[in-house]
């Protein structure tokens, strides 16, 4: 058995008392995606070399008894959207297949300074854009689970490589569902923050008013670890918020005594699956048993979600990706005639179709006399489901319902459709948009495929989603359930 | 003007570089004339990831010149991301501001043939400059320099109250001097930290609407601008006369031909896409940080100019000039501190200093002399010690030198020579030496009194003191 399926109690406690050294635990890591990950395809980067060599230097502070970090010596695995110095960062795109970043993200930073280590860069959708993983332009990803099956998107590498013991951890990012939803198809913990309370300087900017960096975890508790170890104001993001950071281990009570969970009406209807609405209605049935107060709500607004969001998300990638033109970094496209011939064609080949299309749209939402018609609209938009939000939350500690209204579906089976594509985040994207935080548990299995249960909380109130979620989580057994590799 | 049947409509729009330390979204240096790229970080060259965060210095400094320019400040104010692809972009946008900037509906005076006219400001916006492209081998390749990338900048937009190229020429001067005022930048067309576009068309008098505008580009110095209008004016005027239509589109000012060039047309005009970026946040401005800013505008070139005329009488045009430096402004007052006639300073910086900077094709910043050298001189001459005349040499030094006058009247022997029995003695001397103009002035030619007191200068090497030498000439003659 894995090394990497103890907890992290355990871990520390063997590196501790001597009978596990990082080393071992990184070579077993490595061990690990040698041996699955051509079947799974969570990696795109390996970095074998360096995370030996900080394997070493933890050991040596380990024998020194110097200070640990709260991550000390823990296999992170990181999204290839997240720039790290001298690490190949591609962020799945043939544009960056050569891109090494000159700088580390201000999480890369974070999670060195709390000792964990560095094992490679994550498979995802290209520049995040997609809910499946199929639009790598190097390589899809297979759900460990059922390897026809796709791992979600757009961090499927990070839930993947979690769910598969290919690392301890994993950081993802989450612009309309992107942590939740693989999280949910792939069977483990994933947590969209508060927007602001993690940095994004150094995520690849795909939605900048959306995006957000979060952990994807085996359990609760390693969530609330690596959230506290990443969590925080930097003075390098000006829409980073300047809060206090809570202790996030200590609200993890087990205790959901009289707390009040309101369930949306719009997310239990049609269009989710009913295997999928089964288990989060006896999920909500043991939350209720353990003492929470259940009622159903409405977020009337939540149908003008999805549209919203594509034309938001798009206008600002097709400005965020334009830096892209082959001329300082990235592949540039050989034999251009003139200078807009190098971008033209620097682009058509750098991009991918999804990305391309991403671009498109939300080009021509912000062009001259459509933006007040699409732009525009669709923030108003926005605004009236943050307000649903803010209603329900005078009332209610928590919103929970499913995180995805299916299971993971067959790789390919929606290629060709990119609307059904879109609506795989219908129930993830309100919660984006209103920019609160939500957590994905594992809540049970339908057919042998993983079901997410997404616990939505006020802004920067993460301990309260944590709270629930390690309640429901300590109840219950569908987190230890691995898949058969 | 071709004819005089037209009325012209201009509109400038004046980028200004902020005299900050460090650029506004990242904390890289602003400094002019480093080597290429060499003031650069992954954040203005915008690489995959970074984030800006505002530079607040140039919030304020942007505030301070919307204030001297009289506009209402905004009290919250955002950014916007302008969409363009072109190398002198690395993130492929500008960040600057759309709908919601840092001040607006101002105004300032200029004047012109001795009238004051009031020219509206539409904005005042706070945006980050772009970097600076050179194109070499005939266009086969261009260079980026990124080191601009990121300078803080205003942009003032007027509004189309100008209504000749000289008038543009004035309301330019007019804006560097106030910003020059407000210390908030270097404002060196040369350099580049203040540049010009202008919008201009014609319309026949009594015509409401405007005609159809041609923008205007790449006028580097004040006289580029107002030679670039005036050639506008001209071709559009020529063009309604032979009846024809004025395309829109943007062209250049080309300097070395003396005319403008198409750049591109209306279709290829951008479309911007602007959007609030997401990446800032808004800027709140209260009343306590506007107060605290007013209370940092100096006295700005109209107040001063007022003052000149009231408080030292100057005539108002030489107010006018003296007060469109700030530098020679503060030159004018320095010097007041060491002399009391305030019409002499204003005689000599009018004359002898500006015809100086002229001749030679100089900045003031370029010479060396100080007021107190100045107010000195002019306390030299009161006091007979020099004449005028040797005064002028004094003044030569001391824009050269920056030494102070007494300095250079010991060390260059100019002390002017007011003893009476060592000019008797070259009146006599000359007198002797040219009968003819002296029977010239006994026959009544007053005119001859003129060679003979030259002749006294030429021989005391300018040193005798010009009044002393009129009174011994006459006293010799009348003998």
């Amino acid at each position: 058995m894995s090394l990497l399926n103890q907890n992290l109690k355990e871990i520390h406690s063997k590196l501790h008392d001597k009978e596990l050294s990082v080393l071992e635990l990184v070579e077993d890591t490595f061990r690990a995606i040698s041996e699955r990950d051509g079947r799974i395809g969570a990696y795109l980067t390996l970095n074998e070399e360096g995370a030996k060599s900080t394997a070493r230097r933890l050991d040596d502070k380990l024998s020194s008894g110097g200070q640990r970090g709260l991550l000390f010596g823990l296999p992170a695995a990181i999204k290839d959207n997240i720039v790290t110095e001298g690490i190949r960062t591609t962020c799945a795109s043939q544009f960056l297949s050569n891109f090494n970043p000159v700088y580390d993200a201000t999480v890369v930073r974070k999670l060195r300074d709390a000792d964990a280590v560095t094992i490679g860069k994550l498979n995802m959708d290209e520049f995040a854009m997609g809910g499946s993983n199929e639009n790598s332009s190097f390589h899809p990803v297979h759900n460990p689970w059922d390897l026809e099956r796709v791992p979600g998107g757009s961090s499927g590498g990070s839930a993947a490589a979690v769910a598969a013991g290919e690392a301890y951890f994993a950081l993802g990012s989450d612009t309309g569902g992107s942590i939740r939803q693989p999280a949910s198809y792939c069977g483990v913990v994933g947590l969209k923050p508060t927007y602001g309370l993690v940095s994004r300087f150094g995520l690849v900017a795909f939605a900048s008013s959306l995006d957000q960096i979060g952990p994807v975890t085996k359990n609760v508790e390693d969530a609330a670890y690596v959230l506290q170890s990443i969590a925080g104001y930097d003075n390098m993001d000006s829409t980073s918020a300047n809060v206090e950071i809570p202790d996030y281990l200590s609200a993890l009570t087990g205790d959901v005594k009289g707390l009040r969970v309101a369930v949306p009406k719009e997310y239990m209807g049609e269009g989710v699956d009913a295997t999928v609405k089964e288990k989060v209605e006896a999920a909500l049935k043991e939350l209720e048993s353990m003492g929470a107060i259940i009622e159903e709500v409405s977020l009337p607004h939540t149908e003008y979600a999805v549209a919203a969001y594509y034309l938001l998300a798009s206008s600002e990638a097709s400005s965020n990706l334009a830096r892209f033109d082959g001329v300082r970094y990235g592949v540039r496209a050989g034999q251009s005639g003139n200078l807009l011939d190098l971008y033209h064609e620097s682009r058509s080949q750098g991009f991918g179709p999804e990305v391309k299309r991403r671009i498109m749209l939300g080009t021509y939402a912000l062009s001259s006399g459509y933006y007040d018609a699409f732009y525009l609209k669709a923030q108003k938009a926005r605004t009236l489901i943050k307000r649903d939000f803010d209603q329900v939350f005078e009332k209610y500690d928590v919103i929970i319902g499913p995180t995805a209204p299916t299971t993971a579906f067959k790789l390919g089976a929606q290629v060709d459709d990119p609307l059904t594509m879109y609506l795989n985040d219908i129930l993830t994207i309100p919660v984006s948009l209103a920019g609160v935080p939500a957590i994905s548990v594992p809540c049970g299995f339908a057919d042998g495929l993983p079901v997410g249960l997404q616990i939505i909380g006020k802004a920067f109130d993460e301990r309260t989603v944590l709270r629930v979620a390690g309640a429901f989580e300590q109840n219950t057994e569908y987190h230890k359930q691995k898949p058969n590799l | 003007m071709s004819s005089s049947k037209y009325e012209t409509v201009i509109g400038l729009e004046v980028h200004v570089e902020l005299r900050t330390h460090s650029k506004i979204f990242c904390g890289c240096s602003t400094e002019f004339g480093a080597p290429p790229n060499t003031h650069t970080c992954p954040i203005c060259l915008g690489h995959p990831g970074v984030l800006p965060v505002l530079n607040k210095q140039a919030v304020e400094y942007a505030i301070k010149a919307a204030m001297a320019i009289n506009c209402e400040i905004a009290d919250v104010s955002k950014f916007d991301r302008k969409n363009y692809f072109y190398p002198d972009s690395p993130k492929a946008y500008q960040i600057s501001q759309y709908d919601q900037p840092i001040g607006q509906n101002g105004w300032i005076d200029i004047e012109v043939d001795g009238k004051t006219k009031r020219i509206g400001i539409t904005r005042l916006h706070l945006e980050e400059d772009a970097g600076k492209l050179t194109h070499i081998d005939g266009g086969y390749a261009s260079l980026v320099d990124f080191n601009r990338v990121g300078t803080p900048l205003v942009e003032i937009v007027s509004e189309p109250d100008i209504s000749s190229p000289e008038e543009a020429r004035a309301y330019l001067e007019k804006m560097r001097a106030i910003m020059q005022y407000c210390e908030v930048s270097d404002v060196k067309m040369e350099e580049g930290s203040m540049r010009c576009d202008a919008n201009i068309s014609i319309r026949p008098y009594g015509q409401k609407e405007f005609g159809t505008r041609a923008e205007l580009k790449n006028m580097n110095s004040f006289r580029g601008v107002q030679k670039g209008l005036e050639y506008e004016e001209f071709r559009q005027a020529e063009i309604l006369d032979e009846g024809g239509v004025v395309v829109q589109e943007t062209r250049r000012w080309d300097e070395a031909q003396g005319k403008t060039l198409t750049m591109r047309g209306k279709e290829e005009a951008h479309d911007y896409r602007y959007f609030p970026d997401p990446d800032l946040v808004k800027v709140y401005i209260d009343e306590e940080w506007k107060n605290r800013i007013r209370e940092t505008i100096p006295e700005l070139p109209d107040a001063r100019k007022e003052r000149y005329t009231s408080e030292y009488g100057l005539p108002s045009y030489d107010a006018e000039v003296i007060t469109s430096s700030k530098p020679i402004a503060d030159l004018f007052e320095d010097s007041l501190k060491y002399t009391k006639d305030a019409k002499s300073v204003s005689n000599w910086i009018m004359g002898e200093l500006l015809g100086y900077l002229n001749s030679n094709n100089l900045e003031f910043s370029e010479v060396k002399m100080t007021g107190q050298g100045l107010g000195e001189m002019i306390g030299l001459i009161e006091k007979g010690t020099i004449s005028t005349k040797i005064a002028k040499t004094v003044f030569k030094e001391m824009l050269e030198s920056g030494k102070l006058p007494q300095k250079i009247v010991e060390e260059k022997g100019l002390v002017q020579i007011s003893d009476e029995g060592a000019i008797k003695a070259i009146v006599e001397q000359v007198v002797a030496a040219n009968p003819q103009s002296v029977e010239d002035y006994k026959a009544g030619k007053q005119k001859a009194i003129g060679f003979l007191v030259g002749q006294v200068m030429k021989e005391s090497r300018g040193k005798a003191n010009p009044a002393i030498v009129n009174k011994l000439l006459e006293e010799v003659l009348m003998q």
